[in-house]
């Protein structure tokens, strides 16, 4: 069990963590009310990268809110592409190729892994181990070198488009990919060795940070925090969108709640992945990647329209009401952190603050995402 | 006690095999470049910066100054101006291309946009200046010094 505060002298003081912190991985400020060295109250300070995605839309058109997407959660950007491909193919009726999909599909999965090894390494950075950082790196270059032959840029994707992609695959990728699966599969067991099972890990991470599921439904907490706290639910699976459903694999549940559970959840889901991967790329059909006949000017009918998906962090919504004209008339967006930051207030009371920054790392927090 | 000496033996050994992981890869071959002294090939759909294609037929670039890339830039960091040419075939031709590159977010929809596929992304991004001015980009210009 966590150790939770004993003496009470009645004398708080108020610490600042961030903006400029290195363990918010951004600018997330928290302000914390310490009881001596444990955490009589915290509450996040938000807002520091807002940037009015959602009045961003409102101004422009369909189209020219692709890149915006993006710049939302900077570490599986894909995803987020993805959402809004999704989103606009549903209201306007345009489907995109076979081919396509499949290619969404590898790319945006190959995208999650390399979001859970930035996120494994700068955690096991936080808790003060340094070297795992740069065997996740390592491999993460694998991803972005793949993803960088076939879209153009490392990090701030913009490669789906209404009806397809923006261009093939080219003769390097699907070998490639092979190469990465395999390697991957074989450096798991490393990570495992040197970290999973370090006792100082285990220590600082087994029975730390409870989040029971309760509280996940409270705050709306989705993705791996949810399935940390035995909750099963992926949108790939339970809502399933773009080719997810033609797939096997399984989603990755750990009753316990703890940080160590979130962190297993996301060590098993790069193994999840590297399933989806294969398959996908073994069944990579040919054809086409983009759709015949797609308007110029995106101008959905009337309505509103909602879509979910799984990103690394959990699931992402995007509501779209459209008035018929080639501007959206509102985008709401849903971001998966935004929830689960919101917990941190509640699950953190009591802590000692070196437990709360083990919490704080096992959320994956982008705080882009958050603010918007 | 003796729950507590098997964590310390078992502490103990997770943490030889950590030092053993690392003492192995010390020993395997460097993965990083030693960047400047030595460059990654860029991939070629690297984006860069847009630049003007250099046309064979016309002997010239392609643009017809449409405005379509334009009217396509999200952020709206491309400035067109396009003269009526005289004794020319199209109605209007490029007197100047701005690109503000300081605002440019590198999706490519202008690339896309483009009907008559004048554009294309550059494969530069050693980029560095001292003034917001320097990103100014005059591709019409840079085109004209590029094939003079």
């Amino acid at each position: 069990m966590s150790v939770h505060a004993t003496s009470h002298i009645g004398e708080t003081f108020v610490l600042n963590l961030g903006p400029q912190h290195p363990a918010t991985h951004g600018v997330l400020r928290i302000k914390l009310t310490m009881d001596g060295e444990y955490i009589a109250q915290a509450e996040p300070v938000l807002g520091y990268s807002h940037r009015m995605h959602e009045k961003m839309a409102e101004n422009r058109s369909w189209h020219q809110f692709l890149p915006n997407t993006a710049r939302m959660d900077y570490l599986h950007a894909l995803a987020f592409n993805l959402a809004y491909v999704c989103l606009v193919e549903r209201m306007t009726g345009i489907e995109a190729p076979e081919r396509a999909q499949y290619i969404r599909v590898i790319t945006t999965e190959l995208n999650r892994i390399a979001s859970h090894l930035v996120w494994f390494g700068a955690f096991v950075l936080d808790l003060g181990g340094f070297s795992p950082l740069l065997y996740a790196f390592d491999d993460r270059e694998y991803i972005l070198d793949l993803l960088e032959n076939v879209t153009g840029s490392r990090l701030t994707y913009c490669y789906f488009r209404f009806g397809g992609v923006y261009n093939d695959i080219d003769e390097d990728f699907v070998p490639g990919v092979k190469d990465f699966i395999k390697r991957m599969r074989s450096r798991i067991p490393m990570y495992h060795s040197l970290v999973t099972k370090n006792i100082i890990l285990v220590k600082r991470l087994k029975e730390i940070g409870p989040i029971p599921a309760e509280m996940c439904r409270k705050y709306g907490a989705t993705g791996p925090v949810a399935r940390g706290a035995g909750i099963n639910f992926d949108v790939r699976k339970h809502e399933p969108y773009s080719l997810y459903s033609a797939f096997d694999f399984d989603v990755p549940v750990y009753p316990e709640g703890d940080s160590m559970a979130r962190y297993m959840v996301r060590m098993d889901e790069i193994l999840e992945s590297l399933r989806i991967i294969e398959q996908a790329v073994n069944r990579l059909p040919d054809g086409s990647v983009m759709a015949d006949k797609v308007p110029k000017s995106i101008k959905p009918p009337k309505g509103d329209c909602y879509q979910a998906v799984e990103t690394a962090r959990g699931s992402f919504g995007i509501r779209a009401v459209s008035d018929g004209t080639s501007t959206p008339y509102r985008m709401k967006l849903r971001s998966p952190t935004y929830s689960n930051l919101s917990l941190f207030a509640e699950a953190s009371q009591g802590m000692l603050l070196p437990d709360a920054l083990a919490l704080l790392g096992s959320l994956d927090l982008v705080i882009p995402e958050i603010d918007r | 006690m003796y729950t507590y000496l098997k964590e310390i033996c078992v502490g103990t050994w997770s943490l030889l095999v950590g030092l053993a992981i690392t003492i192995r890869y010390f020993f395997q071959p460097v993965v990083t470049v030693q960047y400047p002294h030595q460059a990654l090939p860029m991939p070629p759909r690297f984006r860069g910066h847009t630049e003007l294609v250099w046309d064979e037929k016309k002997a010239g670039h392609k643009c017809i100054a449409c405005m379509a890339c334009q009217r396509a830039c999200p952020s709206g960091c491309i400035t067109i101006l396009g003269e009526k040419g005289e004794g020319v075939k199209q109605k209007t031709t490029l007197a100047s291309y701005k690109l503000n590159f300081t605002t440019c977010s590198l999706c490519g929809l202008c690339v896309e946009s483009c009907p008559t596929k004048a554009l294309d992304f550059s494969k530069e991004f050693n980029l560095a200046g001292t003034t917001k001015e320097t990103y100014v980009y005059d591709l019409l210009k840079r085109f004209e010094e590029k094939y003079s």
